[in-house]
C-alpha cells in the first residue's frame, strides 16, 4: 500500500502491463536493450538511456522489443508502419531534438492517415521521447518541443509531469487509435509519487489541479508544474493562495478546467518551459484573452525562457530556465495589479 | 493529553497515509470557553478537511498554530485549561510540550493496512486497535472505501479492535464482484470476518454497507452482537437514481466532483483531495465495470430492489439508526423501520455521509451504543 514509485519505474511498469494485456503492443528504438550485440536474453541490458525498457527484453523477447539502428526516419517510419497494419508499436526517440529528422514520417503520415484514408486507417503509435533541461546538456539536447507537434492536428500530446499520472496517461496512449507523442522531462525520472500496482487510465484532455486556491492561477507542464508548487507554497505565506493547473496533455487541452479557474481568480501566469514564440504559454494566454477577457483583473504574464537555445555554460543555464522564484515574481506582480 | 489543569488540543491521525494536517481555520478565539465536544478547529489532510472538537469544556487560553500552518500528527494546536490557570504555567507548558513519536514510524501507517485473501477476493482491511471488548466491523457503502471511516476509526478502536473491510469492486480491493447483488458481496464480507478470525461482532454499515450488515445478522445470528445503520440501505424504496447514475458514469473530475457533492450538505467539504481520490479508484482496472454490476443488481431503474425493513423482527441483536436529516441519498424517513426495533438518532445539518460531516457526534452515539451492548 501506498507503493511509490519513479516515473522511471512507472513508465517501465505501464509498459510491461499493457504489453502483457495486448500482444499487438511492440516496443522499438536504439538501445533500449543495450543493442544487437548485448546478449541480453541472458542479463538484461541497460533498458534505454533511461533505464525505462529496462526488463521488457528477456520477458518478451526480440519479435516485440527491437533494437535499432541509429537512424531515426527508419525506425519511426517502421513505427508508424507497423501501426497502421495492426500493431501497436511504442517508439522511444531519445529527444525530442532529434526529432527533426522524422517530420514527414509524423506531421505528413501518420497525422494525416486518418483523415486522407476516410477514416479508414488508423496509427496507433506511440512515440515516446525527452524533453528538457537542466543537465547542461547543451542547445541540441535540453529543448521542450512540444509545442511544435501541438500545432498539428491528427497528433495528441501528453506531458506528464509526475509518476501517476505517467502511467494512467501511457497506457491511455497505448490504447488510444490515434498516434500520440509522449514528452518525458528527464529531471522527472527520479522524482517519486504513489502508483497502485493495478492498471489504469488517466483520460487525455483532463487537467490535474495540483493545487487550490482563489487569487491566482498558474497553469504550468512537466517539471514546471513542480517549480509552480514551489512557487505556490512560498507564496502562501504572504497570503496569496495560487491554484495550479497542470495541463497533463495539450492536444487535446482542457480549456475548460484553466477557463473555470481564471473565471474565479481573475489573474493568470502560464510557465512554460519551451521557447516563448509560438509557444504552449502563448496558445494558453490567447486562448483565456479570448475566452475569458471580462473575467481577468491583470494582465496575463508569461514566464519562460528567453528566445535563444538553451545555454551549455551551467550558470547560463540556470539562468535561463524558469524557476520557482520568476514565476512567484510574477504572481506578486499580477496579484498587486490593480490592487 | 490531558494534564491536571491544562489540556491540550493536538492534531490527530487521520486514517492510513496522512503524516500531518493543514491547519484551515479557527472556530474558536484566544479566551472563549468552550464545552465538551464543540468544534475548535477545521484542520485540512491529504483527503478532507475535517473539524477537531474539543476533548473536554473550558477556556482556549492559546492557539498556539495559526492558519497555513501544517502540523505533524500529535502536534500541539491549542491549548485549554482554567481561568484560573496563570498564564506563566501555559507558557512553560507549551514551551515543554513535545509531539509524540508517531507510532508507525514516518508518519505512514500503511501496516494498518493489510490484503485478505477471503472468498476468492483480495480484499483490503484497515485494522486499528486492541483489547478484550467486542470487535467493530466497519462496512463503506456503495462507491465507498476504506476512508469512508477516516474520522471514526480510531475513536471507536480504543478498547477493542476495529476492522475496515474494503469491498469487492471497491478502492484498491480486487475488482472481481460475481452479479454484484447482496449475496455475492455479503459472502465476501462474511469470509473476511472469518479470515479475521472474528466470532462475535458489532457490525456497522454505511449506506449499502447497512444492508450488508443487516443481511449478515440475519444470516449469521451468532455473529452479530449489534448492528449500527449509517444511512443505512435496505428500509425502503427509494434512492436516489440519478446520483447513482451520475456517480457510476463520472469518469472526468467535474462529474465526479458535482456527484460527491450530494452525498454532503456541505459541499465545500468536497475538495479536489476527495475528488482525486474518488476518481483514482474509479479509473482501476475494472472498477466502474464492477460498480455498475452493482448498481445494477442493487438499485434497479433508481429503486432499492434489497428490501429488509419486514424482515428487521427476525434480528435478535440490538440496532440503532444514524441518520443526517439532509441525507439527499436514502432520506431520513426510513430510520422509522427501526422504530419499536432498536434506538434511532437523527442528526441535523448534515447529508448521507454523516459518519464524515457529523464524525464526533456519530462516533459517541456509536460509543453509547456499544458500551449498552457490554453493560
Amino acid at each position: 500500500m501506498a507503493r511509490k514509485l519513479s516515473m522511471r519505474q512507472a513508465i517501465n511498469e505501464a509498459m510491461h502491463q499493457e504489453m502483457e494485456r495486448d500482444e499487438s503492443v511492440i516496443v522499438m528504438g536504439e538501445d533500449i536493450m543495450g543493442g544487437l550485440g548485448v546478449d541480453w536474453l541472458e542479463g538484461d541490458a541497460w533498458g534505454g538511456t533511461q533505464g525505462t525498457t529496462k526488463g521488457l527484453g528477456p520477458r518478451f523477447g526480440r519479435d516485440r522489443v527491437i533494437d535499432t539502428p541509429i537512424s531515426e526516419s527508419a525506425f519511426i517510419g517502421a513505427a508508424i508502419g507497423a501501426s497502421t497494419t495492426g500493431m501497436r508499436a511504442i517508439v522511444e526517440l531519445m529527444y525530442v531534438d532529434f526529432l527533426g529528422v522524422c517530420f514527414d514520417q509524423i506531421f505528413n503520415q501518420a497525422a494525416k492517415f486518418r483523415y486522407m484514408f476516410g477514416g479508414k486507417a488508423e496509427c496507433p503509435v506511440v512515440v515516446r521521447t525527452q524533453i528538457g533541461g537542466g543537465f547542461s546538456a547543451a542547445a541540441q539536447h535540453s529543448q521542450c518541443l512540444y509545442p511544435i507537434f501541438t500545432h498539428i492536428p491528427g497528433l495528441k500530446c501528453v506531458i506528464p509531469s509526475n509518476a501517476y499520472d505517467a502511467k494512467g496517461l501511457l497506457i491511455e496512449a497505448i490504447r488510444d487509435n490515434s498516434p500520440v507523442i509522449f514528452f518525458e522531462h528527464k529531471k522527472l525520472y527520479d522524482a517519486e509519487t504513489e502508483v497502485p500496482e493495478e492498471s489504469y487510465t488517466l483520460p487525455f484532455g483532463e487537467a490535474g489541479i495540483l493545487r487550490e486556491g482563489g487569487d491566482v492561477t498558474i497553469v504550468a507542464l512537466a517539471r514546471m508544474a513542480h517549480m509552480a508548487m514551489e512557487a505556490a507554497e512560498t507564496l502562501a505565506a504572504e497570503g496569496i493562495e495560487c491554484e495550479v493547473i497542470d495541463p497533463r496533455t495539450t492536444s487535446p487541452m482542457d480549456e475548460d478546467t484553466i477557463l473555470e479557474s481564471v473565471e474565479n481568480t481573475g489573474r493568470l501566469v502560464v510557465v512554460d518551459e519551451s521557447y516563448p514564440r509560438c509557444s504552449m504559454g502563448a496558445d494558453i494566454s490567447s486562448m483565456v484573452a479570448e475566452k475569458a477577457f471580462d473575467s481577468l483583473k491583470a494582465p496575463i504574464r508569461k514566464v519562460a525562457p528567453p528566445h535563444t537555445p538553451v545555454p551549455f555554460s551551467p550558470p547560463l543555464e540556470a539562468a535561463y530556465l524558469p524557476d520557482a522564484a520568476r514565476i512567484a515574481d510574477a504572481v506578486r506582480a499580477v496579484a498587486r495589479h490593480g490592487s | 493529553m490531558t494534564g491536571e489543569r491544562i489540556t491540550a488540543i493536538t492534531m490527530p491521525k487521520w486514517g492510513m497515509t496522512e503524516s500531518d494536517g493543514k491547519l484551515v481555520a479557527w472556530l474558536v478565539k484566544e479566551g472563549e470557553s468552550v464545552s465538551a465536544m464543540d468544534e475548535v478547529v477545521e484542520m485540512e489532510t491529504t483527503k478532507i478537511t475535517g473539524a477537531i472538537e474539543a476533548p473536554e469544556g473550558g477556556t482556549v487560553r492559546r492557539l498556539v498554530a495559526k492558519p497555513g500552518d501544517v502540523v505533524p500528527i500529535g502536534g500541539l494546536l491549542a491549548v485549554m485549561a482554567g481561568e484560573d490557570v496563570p498564564q506563566a504555567e501555559i507558557d512553560a507548558f507549551v514551551d515543554a510540550f513535545e509531539a509524540p513519536e508517531s507510532k508507525s514510524g514516518g508518519g505512514e501507517g500503511a501496516g494498518d493496512v493489510t490484503v485478505i485473501e477471503a472468498g476468492g477476493h483480495s480484499l483490503r482491511v484497515r485494522s486499528l486497535g486492541e483489547g478484550e471488548a467486542t470487535p467493530i466491523v466497519l462496512i463503506h457503502g456503495f462507491g465507498g472505501d476504506l476512508d469512508a471511516w477516516l474520522f471514526n476509526q480510531e475513536a471507536l478502536a480504543a478498547d477493542r479492535q476495529v476492522h475496515a473491510i474494503e469491498l469487492p469492486g471497491h478502492g484498491q480491493s480486487s475488482k472481481s464482484v460475481g452479479d454484484g447483488g447482496p449475496d455475492a458481496l455479503g459472502a465476501a464480507v462474511s469470509a473476511a470476518i472469518d479470515a479475521l478470525g472474528l466470532e462475535r461482532v458489532v457490525l456497522i454499515g454505511q449506506s449499502m454497507g447497512g444492508a450488508l450488515a443487516l443481511d449478515l445478522a440475519l444470516a449469521r445470528p451468532g455473529l452479530a452482537a449489534g448492528v449500527v445503520l449509517v444511512a443505512g440501505a435496505g428500509l425502503g424504496e427509494e434512492i436516489d437514481g440519478a446520483f447513482l447514475e451520475a456517480f457510476g458514469s463520472a469518469d472526468r473530475r467535474k462529474e465526479m466532483k458535482a456527484a460527491l457533492q450530494s452525498l454532503f450538505a456541505d459541499p465545500a467539504l468536497v475538495n479536489r483531495n476527495v475528488v482525486e481520490g474518488a476518481l483514482r479508484n474509479r479509473r482501476l482496472e475494472g472498477a466502474a465495470e464492477a460498480l455498475e454490476a452493482i448498481r445494477e443488481a442493487w438499485f434497479p431503474g433508481g429503486r432499492q430492489a434489497h428490501a429488509l425493513a419486514g424482515r428487521l423482527g427476525e434480528i435478535k441483536a440490538p440496532i440503532l439508526a444514524l441518520w443526517g436529516v439532509e441525507d439527499r441519498i436514502i432520506p431520513a424517513a426510513h430510520a422509522k423501520a427501526v422504530e419499536g426495533r432498536g434506538e434511532i438518532a437523527l442528526i441535523e445539518g448534515v447529508g448521507h455521509m454523516v459518519q464524515m460531516e457529523a464524525a464526533g457526534e456519530v462516533n459517541r452515539h456509536i460509543l453509547a451504543f456499544v458500551a449498552g451492548l457490554e453493560a
